[in-house]
């Protein structure tokens, strides 16, 4: 009985030796985005213009930004991030931005 | 599986048995979604959901895709060490943090202007001498939701920092294996993190040789005593001690010797700061000349109590906290309660090193009841202090005023 026990102890220590040895990759599963942008004229635009290098929130924590400063974003995420933004939805973008996510959005004015 | 019970058809009843899970599994998914529990950070549209992720308790979720978790700020309370389950986690891009990465077959390259181009296995790295400190990491933008004006970039609190045990190598050991060319300048660091589109900077920071040879950058590999946590640079990160988090480059697989100043985006023009001694503007004017951030200036924090706290008039009590500069170490802790006209010292408490947290406490007796502000304010060995009113500049970076915690004081 002990024998058996001692080898039963054996083979799980060289199992589990084994498994050490072998390439075990760490894996990690990220939680659900569950942030979303405002509905309203725009909004689906806005999911594909920008929502495509990263989340809602990066839109939705920002201060309330002045319709000037929404434009450098968007301008900067096209220049410098290099996101394919078409030149012609630019104006479209700024005006949801700045309705929903602006200075004149009614959820607190900047000092 | 079940012995007794109708025979049903086998695979009718597994499919049942799936699609309850599946439900539960919507359910339970539902439910997480619904029950977030929500913080609200002390500014202007500050509400942030607390969530769990892989190897976290639940940190306050700035952003999504890709991740930027901070700490909850009652955390910097419960030890000096700051735990890695609790420790703030921040990336740049989209394909970003890896989900799986095979520590046996992560490789470590060192190119460019070295004598002879080598690659690492981490078990490589691992017969070097290794080496040890306690240090702080603290985000550039570590408090940005308090500018005043506002800025845009992530909206921190307070909790966009943490203090770590790092275990690895020398960066120097490891470049000298490879041999540096005598015309190298800059060392470059990039990570197995990356951008969705090719047009989009892949985050690569850079170091003057110089300081990549100072013996205290590091390569490491165990941050408390731990693997580092995939989101904190899971195998392999840089530790630059005493300098912003964005040097700290995480799951570095690629370290590159060159013979220039790198210029990509991410150092110039990101991650910079007004070159006028203090990093600092007035609101509204502008500036020409800017360089890299670099060490951290000093701070100080209350962390056994927050604003609104209630403490018995005549009532001595035990106020607690933190103090951490760029390296120089902390001198002298001072608080006080009558609005910054007298200070009265702190008791320092135990000494990591000077790129640690250093733990304070100071006893306070609340005398004339009604409202009441306790200020603190460190100074550092090389005389460096905090300023009492806040500095600004267009990055919202570090950000170091006296901090204040108001409360109240009953009879």
């Amino acid at each position: 009985m002990r024998i058996q026990l001692a080898s039963t102890t054996l083979i799980v220590v060289v199992a589990f030796a084994a498994l050490l040895a072998e390439a075990v990759p760490v894996k990690i599963t990220l939680p659900p985005e569950t942030a979303k942008l405002k509905d309203g004229p725009g909004s689906e635009l806005v999911k594909g213009q920008c929502l495509l290098c990263h989340s809602a929130d990066y839109i939705s924590t920002q201060p309330r930004l002045s319709m000037a400063a929404w434009k450098a974003t968007v301008i900067k995420m096209r220049d410098k991030y290099g996101a394919p933004i078409v030149e012609d939805k630019i104006e479209a973008l700024i005006q949801y931005l700045t309705a929903n996510y602006g200075s004149t959005a009614g959820t607190g004015a900047k000092k | 599986m079940s012995k007794r019970g109708p025979s049903l058809n086998p695979s009718r009843r597994q499919f049942l048995k799936q699609g309850a899970m599946l439900g539960i599994a919507a359910l339970a998914r539902e439910a997480f979604v619904a029950a977030e529990d929500m913080v609200m950070l002390p500014f202007e549209n500050g509400e942030r959901p607390l969530v769990k992720y892989p190897g976290k308790r639940p940190l306050i979720r700035q952003t999504t895709r890709p991740p930027q978790l901070e700490t909850p700020f009652s955390v910097f309370n419960e030890g000096v060490i700051t735990q890695n389950d609790a420790f703030f986690v921040r990336y740049h891009l989209m394909l970003s943090p890896p989900t799986s990465i095979d520590p046996e077959t992560f490789r470590v390259g060192n190119k460019g202007k070295v004598k002879s181009p080598m690659e690492f296995r981490l078990e490589d790295l691992k017969k070097l001498p290794e080496i040890e400190v306690v240090a702080v990491n603290q985000c550039s933008g570590n408090s940005r939701g308090f500018s005043n004006p506002r800025v845009q970039g992530g909206q921190s609190g307070n909790g966009a920092m943490g203090n770590a045990k790092w275990k690895g190598v020398r960066l120097k050991d490891v470049l000298e294996k490879a041999g540096i060319a005598s015309d190298a300048k800059q060392v470059l660091f990039n990570g197995l993190d990356g951008p969705l589109l090719p047009k989009t900077p892949d985050f690569i920071k850079a170091l003057d040789v110089e300081q990549a040879i100072d013996g205290e950058v590091m390569l490491a590999y165990e941050m408390n005593g731990e693997d580092l946590p995939m989101l904190n640079g899971f195998p392999l990160r840089l530790v630059v001690p005493g300098y912003y988090g964005t040097y700290w480059v995480k799951h570095v697989n690629e370290i590159t010797l060159v013979d220039e100043s790198f210029n990509g985006f991410w150092m110039n023009p990101a991650y910079r700061i007004p070159d006028n001694g203090c990093g600092f503007i007035e609101p509204g004017t502008t500036f020409k000349k800017t360089i890299p951030i670099g060490r951290f200036n000093v701070r100080s924090f209350i962390t056994s109590m927050s604003d609104g706290v209630k403490l018995k008039q005549g009532t001595p009590v035990v106020v607690k906290g933190i103090a951490f500069d760029g390296g120089y170490g902390i001198r002298e802790v001072v608080l006080s309660d009558d609005d910054g006209q007298t200070w009265r010292a702190a008791r320092l408490g135990q000494d990591l090193g000077k790129y640690s947290f250093r733990p304070w406490e100071f006893s306070f007796t609340p005398k004339a009841a009604g409202s009441f502000a306790l200020k603190v304010k460190a100074t550092n060995r090389t005389g460096q202090s905090q300023p009492i009113e806040s500095q600004w500049n267009p990055s919202g970076y570090m950000r170091n005023v006296i901090e204040t915690v108001k409360g109240e004081v009953v009879g």
